[in-house]
């Protein structure tokens, strides 16, 4: 019985229906079946499945990022019931992203949070204009009670680009920066701008950031 | 050195690509955008100026919702034509619809080294060097910033490059790296010290503005100051959408076309509103985004129709337009290369686009490449030949030459053949040798054209600007750096 819901919650997310998910999380709720079971059994195999179609070139991104959306919503309606019950979903790690400060472009940095956290990672996303010290500070804290913590800046201007280096300048002030990685991207961003500033990634696309970050944590 | 500029001007060939209606069904659309969505303006100086004009200001969410009589009685204050003055008056550019101007690509971040041929990190040599080449060639009518001086500091490179620029050519500048305050006041006056005063400026502005929108439906704050600074000193501004399919515009063109159409209108308004009757003007650079990575593609179908259809737009609104041709994907000179560039040029050139931007650059306006540079001149050069269309005249029907060959006959001998083979085009780049000459020498048209770059930047001395002016504009950008 069970078997059905997990399919069509597969298909939901398959289909990249919000609605869909959400409805039959509800749905899964109101059965009693347990939170963490319905994301791992009947969710995220949808993520898979559209996730290795992508890598075939048999789907294209806005598939994958409405996939995306519906794994939010299913979410955000089993997260506070494992809450309540005291379980966890257990994540591949935690990802604090951000536009750097003076930037406001947003789309890129966007979309690399919803590639993250399809794929299962944590993602706290703070947005644009962010200044490298709250970027540092947020990633302190959740490094307090998660040993995998990564930093993901974006920029889109060479001027604004520059601040980057200041992330990880103030990671190595305050004695962080053995323990929590630097991912960096955006457009004007190059392998020996990534080299120079001594950051620990960089991809040119949302999907290689996943395979990236997966790398730097050894999730892979 | 020749001073003249080759624009393409009396265009013979024509390009239907919207039909009236469908350009007043985007009209109308932007302007429901405009009302109902609204666009954000994230300057306390733009909104003040959106709620002193009766648009709805939402100072939280910095959203503009302004009604469709406001903006269309703003846009009619654009002066339909105005000229781009250079620090050399021959080289003015009447921007008057009838010429079309080439300019070089900008903001590149990596260059292709003009000797190593390495790929390394753009720095304010390379602005320089780039300029002084732009200024050599006939092609080239203007500039914009090509690369970033990434070896100055962030809160002055824009006045850096400028410097650099002005001081290596004759020609009109156009930065689209001048997006901050302080750099804003300090480009007004170093274009002031060009130009000779507040007045001269205004009559014939040396230089020209050019901000990015923020899509979809945005602007940035800096932006928007810099415009407006700008503007009160009389010098002339674009703004250009780079709404691209699928991720910052509708996957749809027409869609797409209407989103990147109210971030530009909504921008012009509100410069006409601030200062009535300044110089504007639209720019463009919309594409579709790649379907497998999200990336701006710089090429494809549906940049190539956005290079056309854009100028109908523009010509709708009677404003001149900057359009974004060449900026191909490729990452380097080749066939995909070609195509781009080739096809974005015909497509914006032939609707008489005032400006094409620009030429040198590959992976989407990325990395500057000198070989690249010269062979989208020789693209340019293609496109304003066959904007010439075939004249049909008793001359050039040719009747008695004709006959005087007759059958069996061949023309090389004739006087009409020697009057009028000059007409023809004769290319700097293309290899028409003899396929042993080719497989002996194993050359092609980029080491051509990076030879020749080599020649122009051994060989070119550029007019130089009164050492006075250069050290006022050290001046000036000290003063920044010190703030």
């Amino acid at each position: 019985m069970n078997e059905e819901i997990y399919k069509a919650m597969a298909q939901s997310i398959i289909d990249g229906e919000p609605e869909e998910a959400e409805k039959l999380a509800i749905q899964a709720v109101e059965q009693g079946l347990d939170p963490l079971q319905a994301i791992n059994e009947g969710f995220v195999p949808g993520v898979d499945y559209v996730g290795n179609l992508f890598s075939c070139g048999d789907v294209f991104l806005p598939d994958l990022v409405m996939a995306g959306e519906a794994m939010k919503a299913a979410v955000s309606v089993l997260e506070p019931e494992m809450i309540k019950q005291g379980t966890e979903r257990k994540m591949l790690g935690t990802v604090v992203i951000g536009t750097i400060e003076g930037d406001i472009h947003d789309i890129g940095k966007m979309l690399v949070g919803t590639m993250l956290s399809a794929s299962g990672f944590k993602v706290i996303d703070l947005g644009v204009d962010v200044p490298a010290i709250t970027l540092v500070e947020k990633a302190r804290e959740e490094s307090i009670h998660d040993q995998g913590v990564i930093i993901g800046i974006s920029s889109l201007l060479t001027t604004t680009m520059v601040r980057q280096r200041d992330v990880i300048e103030a990671l190595e002030d305050m004695g962080l920066r053995d323990s929590i990685k630097v991912m960096v991207g955006g457009a004007p961003v190059t392998r020996d701008w990534v080299e120079e500033i001594g950051a620990d990634g960089f991809s040119e696309d949302a999907t290689g950031a996943v395979a990236v970050a997966k790398e730097l944590l050894k999730v892979a | 050195m020749s001073r003249n500029i080759k624009s393409i001007q009396d265009p013979q060939l024509k390009l239907d690509i919207l039909h009236p209606d469908d350009v007043q069904r985007i009209h109308e659309a932007t302007l429901t955008i405009i009302a109902d969505t609204g666009v954000r303006f994230p300057s306390q100086r733009a909104l003040d100026i959106w709620e002193k004009n009766g648009a709805q200001v939402d100072r939280d969410t910095m959203v503009v919702k302004a009604p469709a009589e406001l903006i269309e009685e703003a846009i009619k204050l654009c002066p339909p034509a105005y000229t781009l003055a250079a620090r050399d008056p021959e080289q003015d550019l009447p921007l008057d619809g009838n010429h079309v101007y080439l300019g070089t690509d900008g903001c590149g971040v990596q260059i292709i080294d003009l000797y190593s041929g390495e790929l390394r990190t753009s720095r304010l040599q390379d602005v320089a060097d780039i300029a002084a080449i732009a200024d050599a060639t006939e092609e080239i009518a203007f500039h914009w910033v090509p690369v970033s001086a990434q070896d100055k500091p962030a809160e002055s490179r824009g006045l850096h490059e400028l410097k650099a620029v002005w001081e290596n050519s004759t020609k009109h500048v156009q930065t689209e790296s001048v997006y901050n305050e302080a750099e804003a006041y300090a480009a007004v006056e170093m274009a002031k010290l060009i130009a000779g005063g507040s007045a001269a400026l205004r009559s014939r502005p040396p230089l020209s503005i050019m901000q990015c929108t923020a899509s979809p439906l945005g602007h940035d704050g800096g932006s928007l100051d810099s415009a407006l600074i700008v503007a009160e000193a009389g010098i002339p501004v674009g703004f250009m959408t780079m709404a691209s399919c699928l991720t910052t515009g509708p996957a749809t063109l027409a869609g797409n076309l209407a989103v990147g159409n109210a971030e530009v209108i909504s921008a012009a308004a509100l410069i006409q509103l601030a200062y009535p009757g300044s110089p504007f003007f639209y720019a463009a650079a919309q594409t579709s985004s790649d379907l497998r990575t999200g990336a701006y593609t710089g090429g494809g179908p549906e940049d190539y129709l956005f290079g056309a259809a854009t100028n109908v737009l523009a010509d709708f609104y009677d404003i001149p337009l900057s359009m974004g041709s060449f900026a191909t994907g490729a990452k380097e000179p080749n066939w995909q290369a070609g195509i781009d560039n080739s096809l974005s040029t015909f497509m914006a050139g032939i609707v008489m686009s005032d400006m094409l931007l620009g030429v040198g650059l590959l992976h989407g306006s990325r990395i500057w490449s000198y070989a690249q540079m010269l062979m989208d001149c020789e693209i340019y050069d293609i496109v304003n030949s066959m904007m010439k269309g075939i004249p049909v005249t008793e001359e050039t029907l040719a009747l008695d030459t004709i006959h005087a060959v007759g059958p069996h006959g061949h023309f090389l001998a004739q006087k009409h053949t020697r009057k009028h083979m000059r007409e023809l085009w004769d290319p700097k780049y293309m290899d028409r040798r003899p396929y042993e000459m080719w497989l002996e020498k194993g050359d092609n048209a980029p080491d051509w054209a990076l030879e020749k770059a080599h020649q122009l930047h051994e060989s070119h001395q550029p007019e130089l600007l009164d050492p006075q002016i250069g050290r006022e504009f050290a001046r000036i950008i000290a003063a920044v750096e010190e703030k």
